[in-house]
């Protein structure tokens, strides 16, 4: 792994943290105050700024650490989460988000809006509560490697900080090299601490030329010595170049639990009188070796004759001793409740790990992908396999047969779990969309709550990528021209805040996505008035009122009376309605005035396979969706009937209903076929209307893999995808919204007219 | 032999840079992702140094340090604390703890390497 691979890591870690954020700050905005709430948010940008910092991403740590800040006062309860401060607070993850893909994909942010936010943020941090003035200021934070703060002894002495750098210019630094007296007793904390004496010693040691004193008065004698406690203190004596500052470093970690004096010598021959030892090297190999001479043997009268290098090792020795004695002499007294103890903890861990999410991989979308089209490929070779055993097996009772069932039984069972692993929740595409409300509603000066219903409905990934434009666009569509201003909504009668819900569930093998909002509905005089105005319907048409609503997914329509900023980019619901179309999808709208429209789309669960009945047509081996079948039918003659030049109708139980014959339209056949000769599909198209398609005749119902056309040909109207048949044969897939479509026009043309349907 | 670390991080992009540079550094590394995984895991980790995050989900820093510092067996093991910033409070309560020494993000390699040199023989 290497530094870009963590990067990658870190930009994908960001953008789970930011759904956290986003959907924690959320949580608060409806009123949740669980402290666990706050710390998941405050965790999010501790996080994103951790890693930017390791990445040198300074914009990103810079406004991660206003945020924090900021977030630190809610969660030590001196920020009250209340409307107007998490207002502030989204449009601040929002900031963030971008300022993490600028980071990700180069770009730029809107510096103007992050400098505002900074500002907004730091008065939430400082203005709004007294208290929250301590708070350090972002660019004020010392820098990490500060000296500690000198350590006041008991006489209230404290060394002041000095710098001899501007001593040793021109001066010859190997002679005339300052003597530092070191006085380090360390307390029994700081082993408890697991830090180590001899360790601090031995950088301590790194620094120059150091002689070193043990004083052992404090040791007490062998029974009533504590092994815990600390009994030595080092005098050191340290020739360096360094300054004061860089031997205090050594001891930061242990400052709180130490005496430490550091004083420059100003006579040293004092000190040789004072300290009973020769200056002699700090040998650091003495770390390693056996001990050579026990606690009890010291003697410090003979300290001065002594090689000072035993001194030191038994020293630190003795030090060691006291870290490893550590865990024994603990431990008796432990015992008895450590079963307990155990028993305890055991449980809840227990707890703890059922809480916790279940574990969860990681895996590359390509490998999925490949297993994906593997699966694929199984699936079709399983069906020629069948094919060819069933065209030359004539018994049909074989054992092979009965393999084979299984075969395809499992084949179907591995798809489908291949298929789960594909299957991700709408959460992350629903999140993405609080954001569009949000901004939406600043710029047109609306209020409007977003409610979703579902987040943990499960569909493809495929179509959850491909879903966010449309439904961004339907988004803006319902808070600009859906919802009305508040003072409009007052004069309805109506809550001030307007509603926007989002709900994605699971119905018959789909997944239905809604999108309701509580404002004004479809205004149908203005809507046919348009249509009228852009020649769209004849100005006398005679529309139900399902019809005008769906005029708003025609080509070039659009209701805004100006094309205003937000939803008036050049893309209108037609678009949206193809996007939903290319997925295999159907869109709804059903709208009632004064109370809200509800967009309705129904998407396929998965863009890799598809139910589909097999139908002949002039020859031609067709694919119908089996979700848009409602029923098939033999015709009799008898309920044919002829409508105007070349129309015809069925009548299936006392409603008529129009006959489409699928192969004239596609051009299959220069003439009509006979309805009785063939079969009708009862299709159900979007707007809810019914269809006979007619087909010459079915060959059965089976699952079959979709390769894109688009891929691999060109987009043919009419036609949906291509697949492999169990014979090896390329299969069209019929779109069957299309047919219909073209139906009304009778022929297939790119840009399908409505108009004709009036 | 090799020094064996072990590391308590919420991030992933923590933990890996952990895991890379302790690795080349010629460290064993073993990783948890909070305070609570980082107990767990201490019996079979058995480190020489841990390094441990403050801000995590489930049991944070602080209450990882004090669990490791009622260990019998662990409880004078090095720990080294992740800050954000210097923090003085952090520090303090990091230390009040038990932490043995702290680590400032974003740390360098040389960085880390120094700080679990300075704490391990």
């Amino acid at each position: 792994m290497d530094m870009n691979e963590i990067k990658e890591i870190f930009f994908q870690e960001c953008e789970e943290q930011l759904a956290e954020l986003e959907s924690g700050l959320l949580k608060l905005n409806d009123g949740d105050r669980d402290p666990e709430t706050v710390n998941a948010v405050f965790r999010a940008v501790h996080s994103i700024k951790g890693g930017a910092g390791a990445f040198g991403l300074d914009d990103l740590v810079s406004f991660a650490h206003v945020f924090e800040t900021t977030l630190d006062c809610v969660r030590s309860n001196r920020l009250e989460p209340n409307q107007e401060v998490l207002k502030v607070m989204l449009r601040s993850a929002d900031v963030l988000a971008d300022l993490t893909n600028a980071a990700r994909d180069g770009g730029s942010v809107d510096e103007a809006r992050s400098r505002q936010l900074i500002k907004e943020l730091e008065a939430l941090a400082n203005g709004e509560v007294p208290q929250a003035a301590a708070e350090p200021a972002p660019k004020a934070a010392p820098p990490a490697a500060a000296a500690p703060v000198p350590p006041v002894n008991e006489e209230g002495f404290q060394p002041v900080a000095f710098s001899f750098e501007e001593f040793e210019t021109g001066e010859e630094p190997a002679i005339d090299l300052p003597t530092y007296e070191i006085l380090f007793r360390p307390k029994s904390d700081l082993y408890a601490k697991g830090n180590d004496a001899t360790l601090l010693l031995r950088d301590l040691s790194r620094l120059g030329e150091m002689s070193i004193h043990c004083d052992m008065d404090g040791l007490p004698a062998l029974d009533r010595m504590n092994p815990e406690a600390a009994y030595f203190a080092w005098k050191i004596s340290l020739k360096t170049d360094k300054v004061e500052e860089a031997i205090r470093s050594v001891f930061e970690f242990a400052e709180w639990d130490c005496e430490l004096e550091v004083m420059l010598a100003d006579d040293q021959a004092q000190a040789h009188e004072e300290l009973p030892m020769q200056p002699v090297p700090f040998d650091l190999s003495m770390l390693d070796e056996e001990p050579r001479a026990s606690v009890e043997e010291e003697d410090r009268t003979v300290a001065g004759e002594r090689d000072i290098r035993e001194l030191a090792g038994s020293a630190a020795e003795a030090t060691s001793n006291v870290v490893q004695m550590t865990p024994s002499a603990a431990r008796v007294p432990a015992e008895s409740g450590r079963s307990a103890a155990s028993a305890a903890a055991q449980s809840a861990a227990s707890q703890q790990a059922a809480s916790a999410a279940t574990p969860t991989i990681r895996v590359d979308l390509d490998r999925v992908d490949r297993l994906i089209n593997l699966v694929g490929e199984l699936v079709i070779n399983q069906a020629m396999l069948s094919q060819s055993v069933i065209e030359n097996d004539t018994n049909g009772t074989s054992s092979i047969n009965m393999g084979l069932e299984e075969l395809q039984q499992l084949t179907r069972e591995i798809q489908d779990s291949v298929m789960a692993i594909r299957a991700q929740p709408v959460k992350p595409v629903f999140q993405r969309m609080s954001r569009i409300v949000r901004e939406i509603a600043d710029m047109t000066g609306k209020s409007v709550r977003l409610v979703t219903e579902g987040e943990n409905t499960e569909v493809d990934k495929t179509v959850i990528d491909k879903l966010a434009e449309p439904l961004t666009h339907m988004i803006r569509n319902a808070v600009d021209h859906g919802l009305e201003t508040p003072e409009k909504r007052i004069a309805a009668g109506k809550n001030p805040e307007g509603t926007v819900r989002l709900t994605a569930k699971h119905r018959s093998g789909r997944i239905v996505i809604e999108l309701a909002d509580d404002g004004a509905g479809i205004n149908r005089e203005k809507v046919r008035q348009k249509a009228i105005d852009n020649d769209l319907i004849a100005a006398d048409a005679n529309l139900s009122d399902e019809e005008i609503d769906n005029l708003i997914f025609h080509a070039g329509f659009s209701t805004a009376d100006k094309i205003s900023d937000i939803s008036g980019r050049g893309v209108g619901m037609d678009v949206v309605k193809r996007s939903i179309q290319a997925l295999g999808g159907r869109i709804n709208i059903s709208s009632k005035p004064g109370q809200g429209s509800v967009f309705t789309m129904s998407l396929p669960l998965t863009l890799a396979v598809l139910d589909g009945m097999v139908v002949t047509v002039a020859n031609q081996t067709l694919v119908v969706p089996l979700t848009a079948i409602v029923e098939t039918l033999q015709p009799e003659a008898s309920a044919i009937h002829s409508f105007g030049a070349n129309q015809r109708l069925i009548s299936i139980r006392n409603s008529f209903c129009p006959l489409v014959d699928v192969g004239r339209i596609l051009n299959f056949r220069a003439t009509q076929a006979n309805p009785v000769d063939g079969v009708a599909l009862l299709v159900e198209s979007e707007g809810g209307g019914q269809r006979a398609l007619m087909v010459d005749a079915i060959q059965g119902q089976r699952q079959v893999v979709i390769k894109s056309l688009e891929a691999n040909y060109t987009h043919v109207p009419g036609i949906a995808a291509a697949t492999i048949l169990g014979d090896g044969r390329v299969a069209l897939i019929l779109d069957v919204d299309a047919i219909v479509a073209a139906s009304r026009g009778q022929a297939l043309k790119p840009e399908m007219s409505l108009a004709a349907a009036g | 032999m090799k020094k064996r670390v072990l590391t308590v991080d919420d991030s992933r992009t923590i933990r890996n840079m952990l895991l890379v540079t302790l690795n080349n550094a010629g460290f064993e590394t073993i990783q948890a992702e909070d305070g609570v995984e980082g107990l767990e895991k201490l019996e079979d980790a058995n480190p020489d140094v841990i390094v441990t995050d403050i801000n995590m989900p489930r049991l944070d820093g602080f209450g990882f340090i004090e669990g490791v510092r009622r260990n019998d067996r662990y409880r004078a093991v090095p720990i080294l604390v992740l800050t954000t910033e210097s923090d003085a409070e952090k520090k303090n309560r990091a230390r009040q703890a038990g932490a043995t020494g702290w680590i400032v993000k974003p740390f360098d390699p040389t960085k880390l390497i120094d700080a679990i040199e300075r704490v391990t023989a």
